[in-house]
């Protein structure tokens, strides 16, 4: 059989997995079907003609907010920032958190010892503050938020990553490659890093689920996107505004996309980490 | 020097390089990383370079980097904070007066965390594979992927607004906060001290919405790790015993089970109470909360650089103080670790 033929089959098998699967990749194309104009039944920015806060209604299904516009064009163009943030953040820091945690793992010593600790401090912040912090020194916007997200994230592969090297440091498989003479870069590229790679992955969808999240936060308290671009999380802070007066579709709305991708994520998640730990699945 | 004494002296030594390079980190993101506060700090563009460098020098950022760190960290270490640029205060001095809103509304968001995990895991734990196992691991793993904002926002829509049971946000109603006198800074504590009782309960209905969103956040990690490791509890050996002995089923499993199930949960809280401040700051700014995290956000808007500062290196510390009670804590719920 083919890999891909076996990947599907094993995809299916896995229920978990393929439910966060299709609802990802709903959103990705929603997302990107989203930005194409036409696409949404009104104008997400520039609409001006509906009623002024209004409920869900036939013709607005999700209402409109209190610039005359419609609640769900919003919602369905409004994932961009989030899913470019995430995804590029999670690469960037898996991509640092992995290489660093192969090197402070394989060679150990002092620079095993300053690495970890940094880290372990890095971790220890509570992540939202970290990411506003490096935030506000950034800037807002697209690239500010996906640095401050990525660093955000290091600590969190650089221990996965570190923790497998260790595991496999004293096998005898690497001592036969280090006795045949292997660079220390081969044996750590070639021998040491694929071990890894399954763990890593296991964690990046969970990383992603929470990144939606920090992005979301981002936004809400006004790192992110300028107005008038749609974005769930400041949608969400508009909302608000109109919270007293009852408006609950302006918050309810975005909020449940937030919701959904997340879990999404969380689900394939779940999905990926039953199939590289079956006896996790007895377990939670 | 006595076991646990002797393991207290050790795990300060810990703390010690630990809080240096929590220190450390946020100088380096606040002065080192690209981007200029100064410039952020006074709005961004259109600002002509002789006020930008007249700042530069007021908060000692035109001398060389090390000699800024050198400076930084001895006045760090004489407890000097900075003064807020918007308040001319003391930062130290503001953060300790929020101190107590934080604290009060992070050991209620705990209990809420604590109740909900541990009753939704220990009952999904006694019923393995039934439906209500099936429901409530659904909500513990969809209350991960559920915006903690979101989630307030969503509280004061439909149970304030909407059903108008609870207040909308701030610790006080309008007519109470006038009369109220603040004496250690708890709302609750502050009411019964001075025998006030309306204050008591009307700062417990202000409580109740936001403890609830900071701890629903919490509750289903709590909830996932209870369930897990109440199962391989309930296997064990000695509580065959307990059930063989004819105990009633609920003494088996609370008095028996629950507390030995509880030891690997603890371990975790160090790192939870981590997320905990970091669910403060988004529940302090849905619901107008007077803490120090909201204090923050606050120093943020108004770009005062040194507030800002300040209460980051202040978070850091109070995180680090936190862990190394909970890991001394440990020690009194283990008996059998031995430092």
């Amino acid at each position: 059989m083919s890999r891909i033929g076996r990947g599907a089959r094993v995809v299916a098998r896995e229920r978990i997995l393929l439910v966060g699967i299709v609802i990802v990749s709903g959103f990705i194309i929603i997302t990107i079907l989203g930005q194409v104009p036409g696409f949404t039944p009104y104008d997400p920015v520039y609409y001006r003609s509906a009623p002024r806060l209004q409920g869900p209604s036939a013709q607005h299904w999700m209402g409109t907010d209190q610039l005359q516009r419609d609640v769900f064009s919003r919602v369905i163009s409004g994932g961009k920032a989030s899913l470019i943030v995430a995804f590029s953040a999670v690469a960037i820091s898996m991509a640092g958190g992995a290489v660093l945690g192969w090197i402070s793992g394989f060679f150990g010593g002092w620079l095993d010892r300053g690495l970890s600790l940094t880290m372990d401090a890095l971790y220890s912040f509570p992540s939202i503050i970290l990411a506003i912090t490096l935030v506000v020194v950034l800037g807002a916007g697209l690239q500010p938020m996906i640095w401050s997200v990525a660093i955000v994230y290091v600590p969190t592969y650089f221990r996965v990553s570190r923790a497998e090297v260790l595991k496999v440091r004293e096998t005898t498989y690497i001592e036969a490659i280090r006795a045949v003479g292997a660079s220390r870069t081969r044996i750590v590229l070639r021998h040491m890093a694929p071990n890894t790679v399954n763990a890593i992955m296991a964690v990046s969808s969970f990383n992603l689920a929470d990144a939606i999240l920090t992005v979301a936060a981002l936004s809400f308290l006004g790192f992110g996107l300028p107005p008038p671009a749609p974005d769930w999380g400041f949608d969400i802070q508009n909302g608000q505004k109109y919270l007293q007066s009852g408006s609950w579709w302006l918050i309810t709305f975005p909020g449940l996309m937030i919701v959904f991708l997340s879990l999404g994520f969380g689900l394939i998640g779940e999905g990926v980490s039953d199939l590289v730990n079956p006896k996790r699945r007895h377990k939670i | 020097m006595g076991g646990i004494s002797r393991y207290i002296a050790q795990r300060l030594m810990l703390t010690i390089p630990m809080l240096f390079i929590l220190v450390t980190i946020v100088f380096v993101i606040l002065r080192v990383m690209p981007g200029d506060p100064v410039l952020a700090m006074l709005g961004g563009r259109n600002v002509s370079p002789a006020v930008l460098e007249a700042h530069r020098q007021k908060l000692g950022l035109d001398k060389p980097l090390i000699h800024q760190y050198g400076e930084y960290l001895g006045q760090i270490i004489r407890g000097d904070f900075g003064t807020s640029m918007s308040t001319s205060q003391p930062v130290l001095r503001e953060l300790f007066s929020r101190l107590p809103a934080t604290v009060e509304l992070a050991i209620f968001g705990l209990l809420v965390a604590v109740l909900l995990g541990f009753v939704t895991g220990v009952i999904a734990a006694t019923r393995p594979g039934q439906v209500i196992d099936h429901v409530i691991r659904v909500f513990h793993i969809g209350s991960f992927a559920v915006p903690l904002f979101w989630f307030g926002l969503m509280l004061q829509v439909f149970v304030a607004v909407k059903l108008g049971w609870l207040p909308v946000a701030k610790p006080l109603s309008g007519s109470i906060s006038y009369a109220f006198q603040s004496k250690t800074g708890f709302f609750l504590l502050d009411g019964m001290l001075q025998g006030r009782w309306d204050w008591v309960a009307d700062a417990a209905k202000h409580l109740v919405l936001p403890a609830i969103t900071l701890g629903f956040a919490q509750a289903g990690f709590l909830g996932r790790m209870t369930r897990a490791s109440m199962l391989e509890v309930l296997d064990a050996d000695y509580v065959t015993t307990a059930r063989a002995k004819g105990l009633r089923e609920w003494g088996v499993v609370l008095r028996h089970a629950l507390r030995n199930a509880l030891i690997p949960i603890v371990t975790v809280f160090g790192l939870q109470f981590a997320i905990l401040m970091g669910g403060a700051v988004l529940t302090e700014t849905v619901f107008s909360w007077p803490g120090v995290a909201s204090y923050l956000m606050t120093s943020i808007t108004a770009r005062d650089y040194p507030a800002i500062q300040g209460t980051v290196i202040f978070i850091a510390i109070f995180i680090s103080v936190i862990n190394l009670i909970i890991d001394v804590l440990y020690t009194v719920i283990d008996p059998r670790v031995r430092y």
